[in-house]
């Protein structure tokens, strides 16, 4: 970012409440597979209860970046990052924080629906309360609320003792945000959950996180512009590795600041 | 280029060379049909002929096994019991072993010590029965009568012991395979839900690996109860209904090897003997082939484990 762009997004921070006080603040982040630097010094906010896209080309480490919010990356053999990633003011790679913990607070749906083949819908949705060792009480209550959250609910609600994987795509993926959506988490981290979906399913998708954006904190990556203007408040875009332009989303799709952006979602590359 | 091969070439007839080829290769695989065939055939027989002479009562209604004695007697739970014992123990030795074995070597070791250590352990399963047979007679029987003072010179403990070890590689093998391919997605959405390591592998990996594991012992007992030399060497010679491991005993497998090494006449009832006892071991062994089959054939499928 130039320093006219930081100046920038620093006077569009000032004129909206929601950039003031971010829900996260990612600093200096670089990230490594083995010697190659995939982030290189990520700097911006993401702000509480608005939705932010991250867009770029394919290769442009936006699912490193995205995993780097709740230390997935770190789960790859030879990945490892350095720079601060502030969660509520604290920095989640400080020494002493638990990853275990960090992932409670901050989920993840991923690009393809990975829903837990020998567990049942109903098993699928407590899946995350059972691996930390919880047996909640009202179970039954929990269900419906993170199924109807997702938007799931009536397409389920007869059948939740079948297998996660007898349903359809878009049905396992809106089960992936139950699973996550039952542990309560404060940020969910979206990485492509659309790119292995049809049309119906993933209209059906951003509609819930118009929805989902209201009450936590969602960071979506999306290889489709149209999606990114459809469903984020606010738009990061990645290239090469570094951020070229961080903004809300209206102004980074009608007015791009930089060159690079402004190729981009013309459609001149990537 | 242009085309200038005359059309007639398309209708070139398959040369003789692969017609040969194919021929060759559909003869043997007739071969191995039919031997198999042939075995199950005298196999049958035989037992037929046994059970003309031997009631099914006098067989599987008794719990004494004499028929080399004056005073004959049939009953096949001796030798049932034997093998079954023998199996038991080797699977509780080789099932922890081999799971937590295969656990860490899919999950926690480095790929550059899982390349090492899965071939190591694969080296176990290429050391002959026989040496496994001799080891438990004269080491580790010894062994474990420093602790078990009343435990016999050849007892079902020791055989079933080494018996383990022998099927332990089987059981670590086959069982990592089953865990390493769970696919790494799932293991992700498990640890993006917050799962530690162990509640990781405890409540998606080894449930969803179920089957290949499941197959993998099933495949270590159908070895165990077929094993022949460990048990013939160490674990006795005594057909008895008994689940004690301390006292020699007599398997399936060695009561034919007992019976096919002395000098007991072809066609006669003794002789008889060895096949109904090799129909039932066969029996227990289809079954479990069968079973692992079955099980494997779900993993392939990929569908719910």
């Amino acid at each position: 970012m130039t320093r006219v762009d930081r100046q920038r997004a620093e006077s569009e921070a000032g004129s909206s409440d929601a950039l003031a006080s971010p829900k996260m603040r990612v600093e200096d982040l670089r990230a490594w597979f083995g010697r190659s630097e995939v982030l290189r010094g990520i700097t911006m906010p993401v702000a509480e209860r608005r939705s932010t896209a991250i867009i770029g080309p394919s290769g442009c480490g936006k699912s490193t970046f995205i995993r780097c919010l709740n230390r997935m990356h770190e789960v790859v053999r030879g990945a490892r990052t350095s720079g601060r990633v502030l969660l509520d003011g604290e920095d989640i790679y400080e020494d002493g924080v638990n990853p275990v913990r960090l992932r409670q607070l901050v989920g993840m749906v991923f690009q393809k629906p990975n829903p837990f083949p020998m567990m049942s819908i109903r098993e699928n949705v407590l899946a995350g309360l059972r691996l930390q060792g919880i047996r909640p009480k009202n179970r039954d209550d929990l269900v419906e609320r993170a199924l109807r959250q997702a938007a799931l609910w009536d397409e389920v609600k007869d059948v939740l003792d079948r297998s996660g994987s007898s349903l359809s795509g878009g049905q396992q993926q809106r089960l992936c945000i139950a699973r996550a959506l039952a542990l309560e988490p404060e940020v969910l981290l979206m990485d492509e959950p659309c790119s292995a979906l049809d049309p119906i399913a993933t209209a059906k998708i951003e509609d819930l996180i118009h929805e989902l954006r209201k009450q936590y904190t969602v960071v979506i990556v999306t290889h489709n512009m149209q999606q990114a203007s459809r469903v984020a408040d606010y738009t990061a875009f990645l290239y090469l590795g570094e951020l070229v332009e961080f903004g809300r989303t209206d102004r980074i799709f009608t007015s791009p600041s930089d060159p690079r952006t402004e190729a981009y979602i013309t459609g001149r590359f990537g | 280029m242009p085309v200038t091969r005359p059309h007639k070439d398309l209708r070139s007839p398959r040369p003789l060379q692969e017609r040969l080829i194919s021929n060759v290769l559909l003869a043997c695989a007739i071969v191995s049909v039919l031997t198999t065939a042939g075995i199950i055939l005298v196999l049958l027989v035989e037992t037929v002929g046994f059970f003309r002479v031997v009631s099914f009562g006098q067989f599987f209604g008794d719990t004494e096994w004499t028929p080399l004695f004056a005073r004959k007697r049939f009953g096949i739970w001796a030798l049932i019991s034997g093998t079954v014992l023998t199996s038991a123990i080797a699977v509780a030795v080789a099932l922890p072993l081999g799971l937590l074995g295969a656990i860490y070597m899919s999950e926690y070791a480095s790929q550059r010590l899982r390349r090492v250590l899965k071939p190591a352990v694969e080296v176990l399963a290429g050391i002959p029965s026989i040496i496994y047979g001799y080891f438990a007679l004269t080491f580790v029987t010894p062994v474990l009568q420093r602790v078990i003072p009343d435990l016999a010179g050849f007892n079902a403990l020791g055989a079933g012991i080494v018996m383990g070890v022998m099927i332990l590689p089987i059981i670590a093998s086959l069982s990592e395979d089953a865990i390493y391919a769970v696919p790494d997605s799932l293991r992700e959405g498990a640890f993006a839900l917050g799962g530690g390591k162990c509640a990781v592998i405890r409540r998606v990996i080894l449930p969803t690996a179920f089957s290949g594991i499941a197959a993998s012992v099933i495949i270590g007992i159908s070895r165990a109860v077929g094993e022949t030399m460990i048990v013939a060497i160490a674990a006795g010679q005594q057909p008895r209904f008994s689940f004690d491991p301390r006292v020699a005993i007599q398997t399936m497998t060695a009561y034919i090897v007992q019976v096919s090494l002395g000098d007991t006449p072809a066609g006669t009832l003794e002789y008889r003997t060895i096949f109904a006892v090799g129909m039932t071991l066969f029996v227990f062994t289809m079954a479990l082939n069968i079973a692992s089959f079955y099980l494997r054939n779900r993993v392939m499928r990929g569908g719910v484990l």
